[in-house]
């Protein structure tokens, strides 16, 4: 059973906000759902690789060239808040360093 | 003859004998939207003004004497999970109620090279998490076959809006059922295909080593239509398949004659409803009239992929929808003074219930102590499930089950409940781990509900599928039912 002190770590961690009703009920459903993946500890993986990929593709490669890009105002027409040609955020330093 | 009820390739058939024009075919459409779509609410926005100057274009070439696409003037519909520039692409989700995407997907400009006349964008499970597209920031989408029933999802509006006649195509996408489930529930044909053959560029992601986009039709001849204008490799999307794309309408000609299928006995599971079963059993005996031969045959690990799937389709949802910041675009909290609780208050409030299920999920299977015993386990028994179809596909050609264990269930029955909710897509998720092609196609019903075959093909084998799926069509007719919304 995931602990409140759990949920709330991975809440920080998924940078998402929750409410006490929420936090109790991510605890429970989300030890649900962990417990019916306990399933997979039947099987023996000791020598499987894994797939994290189903095509045998590896990296693919372009040429370094100059070509079209979104223009600025358009990179920036869905931007919550912005001044000039950047993109505006609350403050992100505090007094003496980096908040969070 | 109400022409939104016709196939594209009926309809194409038409545009060339000048019969009708693609204004007329658009204007039915969207006569029948009006009609209709306030029951079933398969569409979030409509683009009329685009469609019709788009159908007169089409008009006027065809006046021109000018020759036209097969998919050219024909109406579709596209998933709120596409980008199309200058269109909202919302995904059902507070998060992006306002997003205008700056550049369309490829598959958008691949359809509008066609001279695809795009109607409108439809309704999803937000983020497209979900099967019954009941967790639509915006309403639920109803089932036209039974409006207290919902269309499957998370493509539920794409489906729903083919089967209620709204369109003449659409496209979904399908990361773990999420075209085929609902093509079954509301009794179109839907194809989910080999990964890695259709782009991923401009879909907004999920699980994107799952993800793929695919087509809703009316038969199957559509489907192979759809499929191959849309698929291709692309150099915008790094995990697009090199191959060539082949002209399935040589493989159409209703003869299966020795095609070897495979039922997988692990597909018949308690809980199956006997209407479902005897559905397949009906298809499996129509397969056999037809000359191919069917055996019994196993997928050992199937009972693994539904916690395969919950676990690596969350851990990708997490990272994927990390990106979700309230900076670029999306929704911002305006209250927050500093940057940590606007991230925080932005994705609390811009996400709905079932996305912050599933980030929190993912999230805690790839946080460090924990990323071995659930990430990288599931990435394992992901090679034992593959390994399975492997081996199944050295004898067969084809492998044939249920989609669901049940026909469309009513509205509200399983949003309580997460983990029934996610055994709906126990016949369909084990697909998207092996990355190979999977189609519906109607096979009966029960009750007057639909009832959707699944048949499974190698990698690159939407040929055989489309075979051995227009064989069946032609000789059931189940595809020809419509459900009666007046």
């Amino acid at each position: 059973m995931l602990t409140k002190e759990q949920v709330e770590h991975v809440a920080l961690l998924a940078r998402l906000e929750l409410s006490e009703e929420e936090k109790e009920k991510y605890a429970t459903q989300l030890s649900a759902i962990l417990e019916y993946a306990e399933a997979l500890n039947k099987l023996d993986t000791e020598n499987v690789p894994p797939t994290a990929h189903i095509l045998p593709i590896n990296n693919v490669f372009r040429e370094d060239r100059v070509c079209d890009h979104l223009p600025n105002e358009k990179a920036l027409s869905n931007a919550p808040e912005k001044e000039g040609n950047y993109f505006r955020v609350p403050r992100i330093l505090a007094d003496g360093g980096i908040e969070g | 003859m109400k022409l939104n009820t016709l196939t594209a390739h009926e309809l194409h058939e038409k545009l060339l004998g000048k019969e009708v024009s693609s204004v007329e075919i658009t204007e039915a459409v969207f006569k029948r939207i009006d009609e209709v779509d306030e029951k079933v609410r398969a569409l979030v926005t409509l683009t009329r003004d685009i469609a019709m100057d788009r159908a007169r274009g089409v008009d006027d070439k065809i006046a021109r004497g000018e020759s036209i696409g097969l998919l050219e003037g024909i109406p579709v519909v596209i998933k709120d999970n596409m980008c199309t520039e200058g269109v909202l692409t919302t995904c059902s989700s507070k998060m992006l109620s306002n997003f205008v995407p700056p550049y369309s997907a490829t598959v958008v400009r691949k359809l509008n090279h066609a001279g695809a006349v795009m109607v409108g964008k439809s309704n999803l499970d937000e983020f497209a998490m979900g099967s019954s597209t009941e967790n639509s920031r915006f309403f639920a989408t109803r089932n036209p076959w039974d409006l207290e029933r919902v269309p499957g999802g998370s493509s539920g509006g794409s489906a729903a809006a083919v089967a209620a006649d709204e369109t003449i195509y659409s496209l979904g996408s399908d990361t773990g059922g999420s075209i085929r489930q609902p093509a079954s529930f509301c009794g179109v044909v839907g194809l989910k295909p080999t990964y890695g053959t259709v782009s991923r560029y401009g879909l907004v992601a999920f699980a994107s080593s799952l993800d793929q986009i695919g087509p809703f039709a009316k038969d199957v001849e559509d489907c192979a239509l759809v499929y191959r204008a849309i698929a291709g490799h692309d150099p915008m999307d790094s995990t697009s398949a090199r191959f060539e794309v082949p002209d399935y309408t040589a493989s159409l000609t209703g003869d299966i004659k020795g095609l070897k299928i495979g039922i997988p006995a692990e597909y018949f599971i308690e809980g199956t409803d006997p209407g479902v079963r005897s559905a397949i059993d009906g298809a499996v005996k129509k397969f056999e009239e037809l000359g191919a031969v069917c055996e019994e045959t196993s997928l050992p690990h199937t009972e693994y992929a539904l916690p395969v799937y919950y676990l690596l389709a969350t851990a990708e949802a997490s990272s994927n929808l990390a990106r979700y910041d309230g900076v670029g675009y999306g929704y911002r909290d305006e209250t927050a003074e500093d940057i940590v609780t606007m991230y925080k208050r932005s994705r609390s409030e811009g996400f709905g219930e079932e996305v912050k299920r599933r980030i929190m999920l993912g999230t805690y299977a790839l946080s460090s102590g924990y990323y071995d015993a659930y990430y990288l386990k599931a990435l394992k028994v992901r090679t034992l499930i593959k390994q399975d179809f492997d081996r199944a596909f050295e004898k067969y050609d084809i492998i044939l089950s249920p989609i669901s264990p049940t026909p469309a269930f009513k509205c509200g029955e399983k949003v309580d409940d997460p983990i029934q909710m996610y055994l709906t897509d126990i016949f369909t998720i084990s697909v998207n781990l092996a990355g190979i092609p999977a189609m519906s196609v109607p096979c009966g019903f029960i009750g007057g509900l639909p009832v959707g075959l699944q048949l499974m093909g190698r990698p690159f084998g939407e040929g055989i599928l489309f075979k051995a799926a227009y064989a069946f069509e032609q000789s059931t007719g189940y595809y020809k039912a419509k459900p009666n919304l007046e």
